[in-house]
């Protein structure tokens, strides 16, 4: 089991046969949407009722709760008119069902859509995106200061984790699956122990190591190391996850060829399972770039630019935006939303070029590198063609030597 | 002697062998990375430890350097957002999930499935913004009401409220584990529901149509179908979601004012949590003060773990299990 968004994406609803797929027996009859939109004006009056005239209540939250209440009782009230028990409690189950859902998909969108409104006067403005903070104060209006310091910062950091933890992570995920042994049993398991690490405590780590033992100044390469530290666990038990759906029987195909360990790997495994790799990489980056806590600790802040990852505080986007909002004035507020809106931006894109890449399971090949592959097979039986015609056929047209 | 089995050998040749051992070297770096970690904790916690002894665990104040500091306080605050945000998410998820595998219409199905994993990417800063500048206002109302009407339940009772005043300042209710515990849940319903989805979606068709056959309705397939078959994963999605909540830092960070006493009552002002607490404290620590610090962060590591073995354990077990790994 992995967190979710590092899972990648479901092979289950294209494994199913085409005979057992999921049927809906969803039937919408005139008079349930009747008894809906009834029961939803009965308790709409009746919350208004109570909560202008009746009794001392306010409150959204309150209102829209009493109100649901209502609808529900009401609801079941005019089903059972016509309905007996178990299609009444069924009738009650789908709307219910369908509200929760309905709240938690508003809901999140509108954590969104709050966070984009909030930065829309900060967003428009050109030098956001190309000055840093170094020359604007808190009082400066929006059109001085930017936060390229951040968007350089983030940009640096999450390169420098995932040069250290991409060949890492992948070399360890290979040797999960393909060495495998107690000592594979055991490095699995600590790795999926650390998957439960906080990223403050990771973030500690490096403090109490790097900058405090070691004596180097926060810098964006501390914050690098936490982001790694933090990210490697995710990285590989997502990698691992997706090795292991490559079919057993593709790598005994391979090895009755004659091919050794490594070519198997090299040739067969890491190219079926390259898309859900590529998006467990993109998808344990966007978790490591929102992150706040682990950068907290070990990056410093500064409001400059500052390329250099070895030397002096660099700040990135979630801890600007953090860093923002602690101030009381209000343009500082709206530079954090515009910051938090522009690092949703980028997990937005990074999500998308996960969905594109990914998104289908091992072995599957988008139509264009099908094409490919039926042309490059082609060119090998006409080059067998030429080659057989050329010379007479032997006995051993291959050569079987296993490496 | 002579008849003893021959002893097999084959010869990996020099490339599967040099692949064997850098295959096994990135295992054991990577081993050695999480030992380290792990160990450097437990090394710098413990003194920390052996200072404070059992009282670490019962001692509510945080000041290591007086001596007096135990995370009695911060643990249960702690205990209390997560399972706040569980109570909220646990029942959005598992309405979102069955929505998404059962009544969504299919077209629908693909973009929300693709909604909800997107949300659970979103960085935690963006919901702890949302609750800060957004949900503490619109909550007010409510967690007056909750005051007023279930103050005698002693978790809901907020000390320094006056029911009576309307005047009364609202302050007692604002930066409140309520709060905390909301904007934490809205950062892991998705994870959780994500989890269950994939496994409501792998209920076998056969039974459905089975249950279907024998005339239950659709809730009553779910019931009788969808909900045990999905059993393992609605618990293992709850609890990785409890160990996401535990282990929330920045959300929870800008919202709560931390306090440190065991504070019961969830409506009112004043709240806290380990990962809280380390980022308050990290700056201003001083060498010791460090190593308690390190105690609060295993400790916290220790819980997440167990929670997390537990979920994977559950999952593991349960008969959707099999295919939700």
């Amino acid at each position: 089991m992995t967190i979710a968004p590092e899972r990648p994406a479901a092979t289950a609803e294209r494994a199913v046969p085409v005979g057992e797929r999921q049927r809906s027996p969803t039937l919408l009859r005139a008079t349930d949407v009747y008894a809906l939109l009834g029961a939803a004006a009965a308790a709409l009056s009746i919350t208004w009722l109570l909560f202008a005239r009746l009794l001392p209540f306010s409150g959204t939250i309150g209102f829209l709760a009493v109100a649901y209440g209502l609808f529900l009782a009401l609801y079941a009230l005019l089903v059972s008119f016509d309905e007996s028990g178990p299609a009444v409690r069924d009738r009650l189950a789908a709307v219910v069902v369908q509200s929760l859902g309905l709240v938690m998909v508003v809901a999140l969108g509108f954590v969104v859509v709050f966070t984009l409104w909030e930065g829309r006067k900060a967003l428009p403005h050109l030098n956001f995106f190309t000055q840093d903070m170094a020359e604007a104060g808190p009082l400066d209006p929006l059109s001085a200061g930017g936060i390229l310091h951040a968007i350089l910062g983030t940009l640096e950091q999450i390169t420098v984790a995932l040069a250290l933890t991409v060949p890492t992570g992948m070399v360890c995920a290979v040797f999960l699956n393909e060495v495998p042994g107690r000592f594979a049993r055991f490095v699995r398991t600590v790795v999926e122990a650390m998957t439960a690490l906080p990223s403050i405590v990771a973030g500690l780590f490096v403090y109490a190591t790097v900058i405090l033992a070691l004596g180097f100044d926060r810098s964006g390469l501390a914050a690098s190391l936490a982001l790694a530290v933090m990210m490697l666990p995710i990285i590989i038990r997502a990698a691992d996850v997706v090795i292991r759906l490559v079919p057993g029987t593709l790598r005994e195909a391979s090895y009755a060829l004659g091919t050794s360990r490594w070519r198997t790997v090299w040739h067969v495994v890491l190219p079926t399972a390259r898309s859900g790799l590529t998006t467990s990489v993109i998808l344990g980056t966007a978790r490591g770039i929102g992150e706040t806590s682990p950068v907290l600790l070990t990056a410093g802040f500064t409001a400059e630019i500052n390329g250099d990852p070895l030397s002096g505080p660099q700040v990135s986007l979630p801890l600007a935006t953090f860093e923002f909002v602690k101030s009381p004035e209000p343009t500082m507020i709206a530079r954090g939303f515009g910051t938090a809106a522009v690092l949703m931006a980028l997990v937005l894109v990074l999500f998308v070029v996960a969905r594109v890449i990914g998104g289908r399971g091992p072995g599957r090949l988008t139509r264009r590198q099908e094409h490919r592959r039926v042309q490059a097979s082609r060119r090998d039986a006409e080059r067998f063609a030429a080659r057989s015609g050329r010379a007479a056929p032997r006995d051993t047209p291959m050569d079987t030597r296993s490496e | 002697m002579r008849d003893a089995p021959r002893r097999l050998y084959a010869d990996p040749g020099l490339p599967d062998r040099v692949f064997r051992g850098v295959a096994r070297g990135g295992g054991g770096l990577v081993l050695a990375v999480m030992l380290l970690v792990g160990g450097f904790l437990l090394y710098r916690a413990w003194q920390a430890l052996s200072r404070a002894g059992w009282s670490f665990l019962t001692t509510e104040a945080w000041e290591p350097d007086a001596g007096r500091f135990g995370i009695a306080a911060v643990l249960v605050g702690t205990v209390l957002i997560a399972l706040v945000a569980v109570a909220v998410a646990v029942p959005l998820a598992v309405g979102g999930a069955l929505y998404i595998s059962e009544y969504a219409p299919p077209r629908l199905r693909r973009t929300l499935i693709s909604v909800v994993d997107l949300m659970a990417a979103v960085p935690s800063v963006v919901y702890g913004l949302w609750g800060l500048f957004f949900f503490e206002g619109q909550i007010l109302p409510t967690a007056r009401w909750i005051a007023t009407y279930l103050g005698w339940i002693p978790l809901f009772r907020v000390d320094g409220a006056d029911p009576s005043d309307p005047l009364a300042p609202e302050s007692v209710y604002t930066s409140s584990t309520l709060v905390a515990g909301v904007v934490v849940a809205l950062m892991v319903a998705p994870i959780a529901c994500s989890v269950m989805r994939e496994v409501f979606s792998q209920a076998p068709a056969g039974e459905r149509e089975g249950a279907y056959a024998l005339g239950a309705t659709r809730w009553g397939m779910i019931r009788s179908v969808v909900l045990p078959f999905g059993k393992g994963g609605m618990i293992g999605g709850t609890m990785l979601g409890l160990g996401r909540a535990l282990g929330e830092t920045i959300g929870v960070y800008l919202i709560i004012s931390p306090v440190f006493e065991i504070q019961w009552h969830v409506v009112q002002s004043g709240a806290s949590s380990v990962a809280a607490l380390i980022a308050l404290r990290y700056g201003e620590a001083s060498e010791f003060g460090m190593s308690a610090l390190m105690a609060a962060g295993l400790a916290l590591f220790l819980m997440t773990l167990v929670v997390n073995f537990a979920a994977s354990s559950i999952v593991a077990r349960s008969r959707s299990g099999a295919a939700s790994e």
